[in-house]
């Protein structure tokens, strides 16, 4: 082990969460607007799934991740039958099951937001002319900014933090699924403390951090807002 | 003229969890007309329906020679030609009032565009609030903005949902000027709700007259105002609307003279000029009835009138409509003195006027 190993996990760590936090925001936003302003009477057992992993031991969500996109589960015969194989221990399996993982640290926020947004003002925005594609550009997703900008450090920092799906799915491949968390638990199995301290100074900083400037951002909102 | 190319016709009937909506109405597109009714009456709702921001299951809807709904079309908010002034202002609290004003202006085809933001800026007096953030408006130049932005649309009928309501008195006086600036200068023909009778007063043309969802009476303000077996004439402000002249000042005395069709009228000295047209409110209760004209009396107005109608309004109190020389008036009296004077349609009174209030 060497500080290029450690190196080359915080870059595949950093692509990981900004592919999977990219991706949750474009499915997330549709399903937040979606739980804000529906009255089906679909909505609870879909938040309820939504919210699953907030619960769940990551463990449960790896190992039906595991069978379902292993090469019987429903999901590998259909890569299979795509011709691109099955997605456990690769880089693609990982960001689909860490999309899973993630999905209610970036759907609630964002539906929060949405469902805060007087529809009256979508109301004002039509009598102005705006149709709903213009509406929702112009008047909710800005209104929405905060519950956005809680969602992406959220989704990003929450998907660095992931380990049990990780192993449950992605096992430990250099470069390819061997994210920080991962690696940390090497170093300590190897005996590697010092390489292990580093890493994890490294990722306590940076959730630290993250979490401090969130919360200062939120308490400057509800500052303005109130 | 054609007739149609000049009204807004809408047929709605539709059930709504707390009542039911049941109109056919004709309306003019000119003026100012108010929907006028209690809360809960549908006027909202029907403001609500005409720009498609509610859909009746049963609806028609023909603007001038536009149709807006029926059986098989509905047109969606957006693409109506309408201005819309909500009663809780909703301007974007993102924007400044330059960019709430620009929002609409921008999304109408240039060759649509009949007035300049700098024209609605000068006609509603926000120049000075351009570069605010809604947040940081009072509650009456939320309102202007609203109005200004709904105007900058440049639309073909406006409609104004109780624009004052949430507004105290303080803050109607501030607005209602540019409400009757806009009635005097624009064009457009503007749909009022209103449950304030003195707003309704002030600015409506023709008047439509909304009870637990159903039209009661549509007409001329004057003319529904003065009718005893509306509901307008049981209240407490009930009273009559009169056009009139200004005809004179007394200097000495500090009054203004208005002549009407049934005679003249003193009050208190006003800054209008000499043959500027006014409306003048007679609440009800500020008329009594003799059957001599009255000498050694403070009221100064007293004039000749004949009994046209006599309604009870409640326990012991009538409503009596009045005619003084075309104009109709009316006067709230005791059973009592129904009895004691032997007041019935036809006799001729003289009704003694103690209050006099100048509209504009």
């Amino acid at each position: 082990m060497s500080d290029a190993a450690n190196l080359t996990a915080i870059l595949l760590t950093v692509k990981l969460a900004t592919v999977v936090t990219i991706l949750l925001l474009l499915i997330g936003t549709p399903i937040a607007w979606w739980l804000a302003h529906t009255r089906s009477w679909l909505k609870p057992p879909i938040e309820a799934i939504v919210a699953l992993p907030i619960v769940l031991p990551p463990s449960v969500l790896g190992f039906y991740l595991l069978v379902a996109m292993g090469p019987n589960g429903p999901v590998g015969q259909f890569t299979q039958s795509l011709g691109l194989g099955t997605l456990p221990f690769t880089f693609t399996g990982l960001v689909v099951a860490s999309l899973f993982y993630s999905l209610p640290f970036v759907v609630q926020p964002i539906q929060n937001a949405f469902a805060a947004i007087n529809p009256g003002l979508l109301e004002a925005a039509a009598t102005l002319r705006a149709r709903p594609w213009d509406r929702f550009f112009t008047v909710a997703l800005p209104l929405a900014r905060p519950g956005f900008i809680t969602a992406t450090v959220l989704g990003f920092a929450h998907t660095v933090g992931e380990f049990g799906v990780v192993l449950m799915v992605g096992g430990n491949i250099p470069g390819q699924t061997r994210v920080v968390s991962v690696q940390i638990y090497d170093h300590v199995e190897a005996m590697e403390y010092g390489l292990a301290h580093e890493l994890a100074l490294i990722l306590m900083g940076f959730s630290f951090v993250t979490l401090l400037v969130l919360y200062a951002f939120n308490r400057r909102v509800v500052a303005f807002g109130s | 003229m054609n007739g149609s190319a000049n009204a807004l016709s809408a047929r709605f009937r539709h059930r709504y969890p707390a009542f039911s909506l049941d109109v056919d109405v004709r309306l003019p597109m000119r003026g100012v007309t108010a929907l006028f009714g209690p809360s809960g009456s549908g006027k909202t709702t029907l403001l609500r329906l005409i720009a498609g921001l509610e859909k009746a299951a049963d609806g028609q809807l023909t603007v001038g020679d536009a149709v807006w709904q029926d059986a098989g079309t509905f047109m969606p908010p957006h693409e109506r030609p309408l201005g819309y002034v909500f009663q809780d202002a909703r301007l974007f609290p993102h924007l400044d009032v330059r960019r709430n004003l620009e929002y609409g202006l921008q999304r109408i085809p240039a060759a649509a565009r009949q007035v300049s933001l700098d024209e609605v800026v000068e006609l509603l007096g926000i120049g000075p609030l351009m570069q605010r953030k809604p947040e940081r408006l009072s509650g009456g130049e939320r309102q202007r903005v609203a109005i200004a932005r709904a105007l900058a649309v440049s639309p073909r009928l406006l409609l104004l949902d109780e624009p004052l309501a949430a507004l105290d008195q303080a803050r109607k006086q501030e607005v209602l000027p540019y409400l009757e600036r806009l009635h005097d200068s624009l064009e457009i023909p503007v749909l009022y709700v209103s449950h304030a009778i003195e707003e309704v007063a002030r600015l409506a043309d023709h008047l439509l007259l909304l009870e637990a969802g159903q039209v009661v009476a549509a007409g001329a303000p004057a003319e529904l105002m003065a009718r005893v077996d509306l509901p307008l004439a049981q209240g407490n402000e009930a009273g009559a609307l009169i056009e009139a002249t200004v005809s004179g000042h007394d200097e000495a005395y500090q009054l203004t003279e208005v002549t009407f069709s049934g005679g003249r009228l003193s009050l208190a000295r006003q800054a209008a000029a000499i043959g500027q047209r006014v409306r003048v409110r007679v609440l009800a209760r500020d008329v009594s009835l003799t059957l001599a004209p009255q000498t050694g009396t403070s009221i100064i107005n007293i004039l000749p009138a004949r009994v046209v109608s006599i309604a009870t309004t409640s326990p012991g109190q009538s409503v009596i409509g009045l005619d003084l020389g075309g104009t109709a008036v009316l006067a709230r009296v005791t059973h009592k003195s129904v009895a004691a004077l032997g007041l019935k349609p036809g006799l001729d009174v003289h009704a003694q006027i103690k209050g006099v209030a100048i509209l504009k």
